[in-house]
């Protein structure tokens, strides 16, 4: 009997782990370690947010999924890898430190023939002065990153809705808290759930609203931007999410890079190189990402963790981390195993992977500060690699060394997401967008860089529907109810 | 007023910007309109998720 240990259970991890724990069986064993007791479906922290979820809707506990699927749960953090194994044998295991079970703080090396690092972003608050500590949010602001932070959010939403009512104006400042953050995403989905229960609360006009990011032009989500095909034309993102952010009365400052955030007020540093100030009454800014500090050590015990990980802490896979300059970088570029290129037992998998590049241009000011998105790897693109890498896994401890390892290359897969713009039944909207690849791949399509017979977006409540949809769906799959092998990730 | 009108007045940065009118406005919250549009995105987005797997 062979093990395969995956770190993390977000939404790479727990794909991998499950679908890997069903087509083993009982023949080999699955080990998850995350130091979560509960799976979240993130995508809808955003209605917690606004209070139209609560936390237990967007949850469940971990435990019982694992124990049907006849995977072994450990409640804890991983916080080294020693793939050569030590001194006293030549086993690779990792070192974790349990946060539950009744374990917590406890150590143990935990052996295994294979590992899937799936541990997700390290939420790094503390890049930013004022915004928190480690990856500990501040006093200042909110978030909706985790559960618990959205029930925060909405907290403090309420507390500004009744100032409004009581006649006192509210600034909402929503964005990114640092020039290199990724998931614009959610917080576009933010502010807008947000003007949307304002306008439902009759306060609108009591609120104004600003977005703040680092993308170097609206509608970039850290890809690039798209182009879709609206009308007989093909339109950039940038004119679609301009004329959204106009229409909901929106102001935007875009190429920002957040210096610090202090008690009611942040300052900034432009693209251009000038600096500036701005003031909130409530901030919802999303952290950069960084991976969760794993160490690694080689037999004797040396630090290798430079050899293992990218200097930002995620995990080195089959990507060419030399392409140099934007000009020199190719779709070819991007992993299509997830394999670690030093130790071929080791796999990563959603963020926990180290991308070559940007997908998004890179810019500076000319101070020398990098502010541009760094790329999305969240969302479909995570599952089908999990799944990828599930079926790699699977074929190496059933087939032995020379099993066929599976491909899934994010600059030769398509995603489908729904950015939600407020919720109702009859009244909500979101943004239904699809791209293909997700990476753009300019030498099959020089001037977008991707298909646009399969690349579009549009904004209506069609895509309400299907996001709530796919709320309930993700979650019974998550839960490995009937039929959820059949729900695509 | 137009609602638009408020839209361009309300900034110099949605002075340029595509905004919609109310024809446009009122379709995406149309339900059979919208039940259409649910149709036609979800088949678009199965194609694309066919081809990704």
């Amino acid at each position: 009997m062979a093990r395969l240990i995956v770190l993390g259970g977000g939404v790479a991890g727990h794909t991998t782990a499950t679908f890997a724990a069903k087509w083993l069986g009982s023949e080999h064993e699955v080990v998850v370690v995350t130091p979560n007791a509960k799976w979240n479906w993130i995508p809808s922290n955003i209605w917690v947010g606004v209070g139209q979820m609560t936390k237990e809707d967007v949850t469940f506990d971990l435990a019982p999924v694992y124990a049907k699927a006849g995977i072994t749960y450990m409640q804890a953090k991983a916080v080294s890898l020693n793939p050569e194994g030590n001194a006293d044998s030549d086993t690779p295991f990792v070192t974790i430190e349990y946060t539950g079970q009744g374990k917590e703080g406890q150590s143990e090396d935990v052996t295994y023939d294979y590992v899937v690092n799936a541990t997700g972003p390290k939420l790094n608050f503390g890049a930013t002065p004022g915004l928190g500590e480690g990856s500990d949010l501040g006093d200042h602001t909110v978030s909706v990153c985790t559960a618990d932070h959205a029930v925060h959010a909405n907290e403090e939403l309420k507390k500004s809705i009744e100032k409004m009512k009581a006649g006192e104006r509210q600034k909402f400042l929503i964005g990114t808290g640092h020039g290199m953050c990724t998931c614009q995403g959610a917080a576009f989905e933010y502010i807008f759930n947000i003007e949307h229960e304002l306008n439902n609360a009759g306060v609108r006009d009591m609120a104004d609203m600003k977005w703040i990011s680092n993308e170097s032009f609206l509608g970039d989500f850290g890809m690039g931007g798209l182009h879709m095909k609206v009308g007989g034309y093909v339109v950039s993102s940038k004119i679609f999410a301009e004329s959204l952010y106009a229409e909901r009365g929106v102001e935007w400052l875009i190429g920002a890079h957040v210096e610090k955030v202090e008690e009611g007020k942040l300052t900034y540093e432009l693209l251009d190189g000038s600096k500036g100030e701005e003031e909130f009454d409530f901030s919802m800014l999303i952290p950069p990402f960084a991976g969760v500090g794993l160490k690694a050590y080689d037999k004797a015990g040396e630090d290798i963790t430079s050899t293992i990980f990218a200097p930002n802490g995620f995990m080195k896979v089959d990507a060419n981390y030399n392409a140099g300059a934007y000009e020199n970088w190719k779709a070819a570029d991007w992993p299509r195993t997830y394999q670690n290129p030093s130790y071929s037992n080791m796999f990563a998998a959603g963020i926990a992977f180290a991308p070559p590049h940007l997908i998004s241009k890179p810019m500076s000011s000319p101070n020398g500060t990098p502010i541009n998105p760094t790329p999305p790897r969240t969302g479909m693109p995570a599952g089908i690699i999990g799944k990828a890498v599930a079926h790699s896994v699977t074929s190496l401890m059933q087939d032995g060394a020379n099993a066929h390892i599976h491909e899934a290359s994010m600059a030769e897969m398509g995603a489908a997401c729904v950015a939600s713009a407020g919720k109702g039944l009859t009244t909500g909207t979101a943004a239904a967008m699809t791209v293909f690849p997700v990476v753009p791949d300019f030498e099959t399509y020089p001037g977008t860089g991707r298909d646009t017979d399969y690349t579009f977006g549009e904004i209506g409540l069609a895509g309400h529907w299907i996001k709530h949809i796919l709320h309930y769906m993700f979650i019974h799959k998550a839960q490995l109810k009937p039929g959820w092998t059949l729900i695509p990730e | 007023m137009k609602p638009e009108e408020l839209n361009f007045a309300k900034s110099a940065q949605n002075q340029t910007v595509m905004i919609p009118g109310k024809f446009a406005r009122s379709m995406r919250t149309n339900l059979i309109w919208q039940f259409i549009r649910f149709t036609i995105i979800n088949i678009k987005m199965l194609i694309v998720v066919s081809k990704s797997h």
